[in-house]
């Protein structure tokens, strides 16, 4: 009884969410999202348990061999090689079907569909109504395009959840980015969290506020006042930041601490990413 | 706009990460000979700043929402060298953990975005903002178009980007093997988008922005105004409506349509603005043939071609209000179609001034911050 009234007490069409919601939801989302790849990072799985260093470097190379193939099967050879390194690493399927390949499929399938008609080269079907040609040129190019995308969203993905983001961005130094360059990668993540949680508190505020909706050029204002404010509180926390940080000591140098210590299932790890990536460059060279 | 993994060849990703060193290098170089100690937190606010708006749902005149780069708002507070360094830092994080724009494509993204986005935002806007007071609206209009354009420049490198894929990386048979699309579809499906909604959604941000700052937080932009008029001074000589502000625009305007009859001396029809009868006629199959490569067009009106020209009739049709034989009426006409053109445009212009006034200037300064 009870259900059947809400029921029917349900609005008949759900209603659409103001632009201040879906920014709340948006922001919400990308600190959950962050917070769910710090916990996988701690999990005893096979990628976790590598150097942060063997990792970046790595996935970087399946990455630039999954990118450099020109055969489909070695891409997808890459594909099923990713696919059992997150099975190893306790990478739900789940995870990465929500983050990586459906939104990957519906926008790159959406993009690269069209390519099947309109590339041109030897005719293999027709569409019955249309009578649109679909070439073997446009399949093969819209399956290179969907399996290297998935692959190498795969590979990065991989990266980022089995690896603290702390750790990654010390791994960067392997590949020569300035330690200066790595400590600012490092405070622009810490403060995007405070960024966030600043935007979602201007924004729930907003939100408690208002009764109905607003109108267009109100909404616009409104948005256009929300960056403004989070623009002079940038200033202002740079600064505060500034003088915290000369009060510790801060002279301009840079120091990390750099604990990391190759072991050999490092090692063995390393060779192995090196001999899949090499195989795979020689494979898919033609 | 940030192009994954997997679009681009690595040689391509190669080219554009060796195009943005020179910049990220000089960039680098001079934030810290000006900032010195002060370069980290700054640059690191900063960044987390732009990649949390270009988390905002922003609302659009239409009912529709988009997101935006906000590469005006930060090229305008942090100059173009500062927006540079943010810009690329937030893109990295945006690629590294959150998946946002591929990791080798991340110096194609930072090229088109963090790079000549800023470039051209800051160029725009010291063009059209060029001595105004910090409170004037012409800053505020001048965000709004420098963050247009920016977009829509980043939209039109990444689109012949893509665009060059096809022809330079294929197999053996011939099928593409990055994004499959010649620049001729590239180019306006790139655009279609850019030059409406994330266009726009630049153009509100930036306006917004920089007309909340000129009433809460002026000092924010007077960085990149040096030799700004005097608030009250320069500003109040300015008559409302800005008729001095657009002096420049208009007159470059006058001087293109002076210029307008240029297009009679140019013979034949411009390389792909065929008209369906064009097909039927030798002398337009010959032009459309030496104009194309030497490709046979083909030997029947296109279906899709045929179909689609009778949805739109133009009110001036081919630039010849009169549809005479007559060449001089014809001159005559496409001078008045020039006109009648520059006069729109013109009207638009006002229009968006106008719009631009209500928004910036017309209401009273407030501390309310949302």
């Amino acid at each position: 009884m009870a259900v059947a009234e809400a029921k029917s007490v349900a609005p008949a069409r759900r209603r659409r969410k103001s632009f201040v919601e879906r920014t709340i939801i948006g922001l919400a989302e990308a600190m959950e999202q962050s917070l769910y790849a710090e916990e996988l990072a701690q999990a005893d799985g096979m990628l976790q348990r590598i150097d942060p260093r063997v990792k970046v470097v790595g996935m970087l190379a399946l990455l630039a061999a999954a990118a450099l193939s020109r055969n489909i099967s070695v891409i997808l050879g890459l594909f099923a090689g990713a696919l059992l390194l997150a099975r190893m690493s306790q990478v739900p399927l789940r995870t990465l079907v929500s983050r990586v390949w459906a939104p990957a499929l519906l926008f790159t399938g959406m993009l690269a569909l069209p390519a099947i008609f309109i590339t041109p080269g030897q005719p293999m079907a027709r569409l019955p109504i249309l009578g649109w040609t679909i070439t073997a040129q446009g399949v093969s190019g819209a399956t290179y395009l969907i399996t290297r995308v998935e692959t190498a969203a795969t590979f990065s993905l991989l990266l980022i959840l089995c690896t603290p983001w702390a750790h990654v961005l010390k791994a960067l130094r392997v590949l020569q980015v300035p330690v200066v360059g790595v400590v600012i990668l490092g405070m622009t993540y810490r403060y995007i969290f405070l960024m966030l949680q600043i935007a979602r508190d201007m924004f729930e505020s907003r939100q408690s506020r208002m009764v109905g909706r607003l109108a267009g050029s109100d909404q616009r204002r409104l948005a256009g006042a929300s960056v403004g404010v989070l623009l002079s509180k940038s200033f202002q926390l740079s600064n505060d930041i500034y003088m915290a940080m000369q009060s510790r000591g801060f002279r301009g140098e840079v120091y990390t601490l750099d604990e990391f210590v190759m072991r050999r299932g490092d090692w063995l790890a390393l060779a192995g990413f090196t001999l899949v990536a090499g195989a795979a460059l020689w494979l898919g060279r033609l | 706009m940030h192009i994954p993994d997997g679009y681009l060849s690595p040689a391509t990703c190669a080219a554009l990460y060796v195009a943005s060193a020179p910049f990220w290098y000089t960039a680098f170089s001079k934030i810290k000979r000006l900032l010195s100690t002060r370069l980290v937190p700054l640059i690191s606010v900063f960044a987390a700043f732009s990649f949390v708006i270009m988390m905002f749902n922003l609302p659009l005149p239409g009912g529709t929402t988009g997101h935006a780069v906000g590469m005006a708002v930060t090229t305008i507070v942090l100059g173009p060298w500062g927006s540079i360094l943010a810009i690329s830092v937030a893109l990295l994080i945006q690629a590294l953990f959150f998946g946002d724009g591929g990791i080798t494509a991340f110096g194609a993204n930072c090229f088109n975005m963090a790079i000549v986005g800023s470039l051209v935002a800051y160029v725009v806007y010291r063009l059209i903002a060029g001595r105004a007071a910090i409170s004037s609206p012409r800053r505020a209009v001048a965000a709004a178009v420098a963050g247009y354009l920016a977009i829509n420049m980043a939209a039109l490198l990444a689109a012949i980007e893509f665009g060059i894929q096809p022809g330079l990386f294929h197999d053996a048979s011939g099928a593409p093997l990055y994004a499959p699309y010649p620049l001729g579809v590239a180019i306006p499906a790139m655009m279609l988008g850019h030059l409406t909604i994330a266009g726009l959604a630049e153009l509100v941000v930036s306006g917004g922005v920089v007309a909340y700052l000129q009433r809460s937080e002026p000092s924010l932009l007077k960085l990149t105004a040096p030799g700004a008029a005097e608030d009250g001074g320069a500003a109040a000589a300015m008559p409302r409506g800005g008729w001095r502000v657009a002096r420049p625009l208009l007159i470059l305007l006058a001087i293109m349509m002076i210029l307008s009859p240029l297009g009679l001396v140019a013979t034949g029809t411009a390389w792909g603005e065929w008209a369906p009868e064009d097909f039927a006629n030798t002398e337009a199959r010959q032009e459309i043939q030496a104009g194309s490569g030497n490709a046979a067009p083909p030997a029947v009106v296109p279906p899709g071609m045929e179909r689609l020209s009778d949805v739109w009739s133009a009110v001036i049709p081919d630039y010849d209000p009169f549809q005479s034989r007559d060449v001089n009426i014809q001159r005559i006409g496409y001078l008045i179609s020039a006109l009648v053109g520059g006069g729109l445009i013109l009207l638009a212009c006002l229009l968006i001034s106008w719009v631009a006034q209500l928004v910036g200037g017309g209401r009273k300064p407030t501390a309310d911050s949302g």
